[in-house]
């Protein structure tokens, strides 16, 4: 590389960029990325195609017996399901509760706005493992709902390690991802926009639907990819509220890794998730986005 | 027989007045425009007739029907937003449609009528477009047609062309004025442009810090200003305060620093305080030591059909113009004469109020 490339000289506007310096600027970032981010993932892709003993827990070779295990066990397949199930059921709710909270607080007026964008940020400023325990107490068998049911007369249900509570507790951690997003594409809408529509006779519930969804349809697009995203590979919520019985994805991987001290074949199980689940939020990506693009450009 | 009909509006917010007593009835068919700086509260008139802003006390009729708290959508008026407010995901056609799919028109007279609406804004090519794929003046009409298609009872304009270039302005002026003498609908238009207002309007309401100060026709607004704030912000105007010395019936002269002029006017006392107010293209330049006082040329700027000169003579520097009629203009320094006919001298009572600009300030 010449002297005058690598120096970023204040050059008359005319003259041509040299092609090395966005290359440059960029590259910190890359490196930062390629240390944090690809080390560990090739690390991992590699030790899960390496063989096990369980005699000596050594790891080495070279084998795809890992991946053909878990895609031909139906144990591992029941798993993977029930995480996109009930990461595809929290999106699913965050999106018909965070969208209208969102709207609903971008209507509001200055003061109590900020005061309860606050109160969606607030749960993001508790652990979430705390969080998870309050669910668990609240909802244990002597828990307040519990006692509450009992007082009702419908008797105390058993409602802890169940997929509905872990989807509840993870719409609980998950709705502040949804409503940023799609708060922020609402500040963007002209309000006159949606006025337009009640002029011509529309009811709110109209003009909303059919003038202001279609136009945030991108911050709820990347609303759910975060929210679809940080709840397939949630760890926390699944281990502390769906205990030792109801197994999710991540929870199966932390198992290879301590308990059976099965690297590989929790390292296989992980890139597996990886997979998945680029696939399934590209493919969402796509169908919406190609929607959208369709019409706005 | 008035139409749409405001009685003692008024909009408070907190301790401020944004409009006050606001009474104003608009004929059938009508095309009358708010005029005004802005903060006049022109916008939230119009937004109170749309039904966006509460009205704090006063009442709205329209065709007889009290809509002073009737919801937006249910007033069925015809609104074209400043910004337009097109829907940016629906076509140029289901853009104009909404409203009629809201009124639940059969399907093929919707379509037929979008048709025709497109039509009469010359728009019959871009049916299919998405509003980004249109220029800022077919956007303009794309929204014209979607106010006019639902055939409204009154049609309000939110400063329609302010986001056009000047060129696009003044042609879209004409086809507004030419749309809406075709569609025969009242309208309602917010400008703070005066040729805008002048051009298109049957009547002009000037407004001035949330008051009325005069309604009348463009003309007689621009001849007859009423108020001294009407005469600045209606065009260019000359304001020179004098006194009454001497009156007779019909007629009066006023001193303006110490110069006789002769004026029409009834009931002017003498020694009372007054401001004549001469507009610039009725002022004439004549020969040096002609006309009625002498003035020397200070400057001098060419607006393409005509000269704008200021002369700088006893009664300070006034504002003439003339017409560019292919001779050579006047030199700067050159000596002249300024002359004025007495009809032409329109006359204010009382003096020019402590907070009056002065000639530079306009400018």
């Amino acid at each position: 590389m010449s002297a005058v490339a690598a120096s970023p000289a204040p050059d008359p506007p005319a003259a041509p960029r040299p092609r090395a310096v966005p290359h440059l600027l960029a590259g910190p970032a890359t490196l930062l990325f390629a240390a944090l981010v690809l080390t560990p993932l090739i690390l991992t892709a590699l030790l899960s195609l390496n063989e096990f003993e369980y005699a000596t827990g050594r790891a080495h070779g070279f084998t795809l017996a890992h991946y053909a295990a878990v895609l031909g066990d139906p144990y591992y397949l029941e798993i993977f399901l029930r995480t996109f199930r009930v990461a595809a059921l929290a999106t699913g709710i965050c999106v018909v509760i965070g969208v209208p909270e969102a709207y609903v607080l971008s209507r509001m007026r200055r003061p109590w706005r900020s005061v309860f964008l606050l109160v969606v940020l607030a749960p993001l400023l508790v652990s979430v493992v705390v969080r998870a325990f309050g669910w668990s107490m609240l909802l244990g068998p002597e828990g307040p709902v519990n006692d509450v049911l009992a007082v009702l007369g419908f008797g105390k249900k058993r409602m802890l390690y169940s997929e509905g509570t872990v989807v509840v507790a993870l719409v609980h951690v998950m709705l502040p991802f949804m409503i940023i997003p799609v708060w922020t594409s609402l500040q963007k809408l002209d309000p006159a926009v949606e006025q337009a529509a009640l002029s011509f006779g529309a009811s709110r519930a109209t003009a909303v639907l059919r003038v202001v969804a279609p136009q945030i349809l991108p911050g709820i697009l990347s609303g759910s990819l975060i929210v679809f995203g940080l709840s397939a590979s949630a760890f926390a919520i699944p281990g502390l509220l769906g205990g030792r019985r109801l197994k999710m994805v991540a929870t199966i991987v932390y198992d290879q890794y301590l308990s059976d001290l099965n690297w590989p074949l929790g390292a296989a199980v992980a890139v597996i998730l990886l997979a998945a689940n680029l696939i399934v939020m590209l493919t969402y990506h796509r169908v919406v986005e190609g929607h959208y693009r369709k019409r706005m450009g | 027989m008035s139409f749409l009909e405001l009685r003692n509006v008024m909009k408070r917010y907190g301790s401020l007045d944004a409009v006050r007593d606001f009474t104003l009835s608009v004929k059938r068919g009508e095309f009358v425009s708010l005029l005004g700086p802005s903060g006049c509260g022109k916008t939230t008139t119009l937004q109170m007739i749309a039904g966006f802003v509460e009205v704090t006390a006063g009442t709205i009729q329209l065709d007889g029907r009290d809509i002073t708290r009737a919801k937006p959508n249910s007033r069925g008026l015809g609104i074209v937003f400043q910004s337009y407010a097109l829907f940016p995901h629906m076509t140029v056609a289901d853009n104009v449609s909404f409203g009629l799919e809201m009124r639940r028109v059969p399907k093929a007279e919707r379509a037929a009528r979008v048709e025709e609406a497109l039509a009469l804004v010359h728009l019959d090519k871009y049916a299919g477009r998405y509003p980004r794929e249109l220029s800022g003046g077919q956007r303009q009409r794309v929204a014209l047609a979607r106010a006019i298609v639902i055939r409204p009872p009154v049609l309000l304009l939110d400063e329609p062309l302010s986001n056009l270039d000047a060129k696009l302005r003044e042609a879209m002026q004409f086809e507004l004025r030419d749309i809406q003498r075709k569609v025969g609908t009242t309208t309602v238009m917010v400008t703070h442009d005066q040729a805008e207002a002048f051009s298109i309007s049957d009547r002009v309401v000037v407004m001035e810090a949330g008051r009325i100060t005069q309604i009348d026709q463009p003309y007689r607004i621009y001849e007859h200003p009423e108020t001294e704030f009407i005469s600045r912000f209606v065009g260019k105007t000359n304001l020179l305060p004098g006194t009454v010395t001497a009156s007779a019936d019909g007629g009066a002269t006023v001193s303006l620093a110490g110069i006789p002029v002769p004026v029409h006017g009834d009931g002017l006392g003498g020694g009372e305080a007054v401001v004549l107010c001469i507009r610039p293209e009725k002022l004439r330049l004549t020969a040096p030591g002609q006309g009625r006082v002498p003035g020397q040329v200070s400057d001098r700027f060419f607006l393409g059909s005509q000269w704008l000169y200021h002369v700088d003579g006893p009664l300070g520097t006034l504002m003439a113009v003339s017409p560019n009629d292919g001779e050579p203009p006047l030199e700067p320094g050159a000596p002249v004469g300024v002359d004025w006919s007495p009809r032409v001298v329109r006359l204010l009572r009382g003096g020019l109020p402590a907070s009056a600009p002065t000639l530079e300030e306009l400018e």
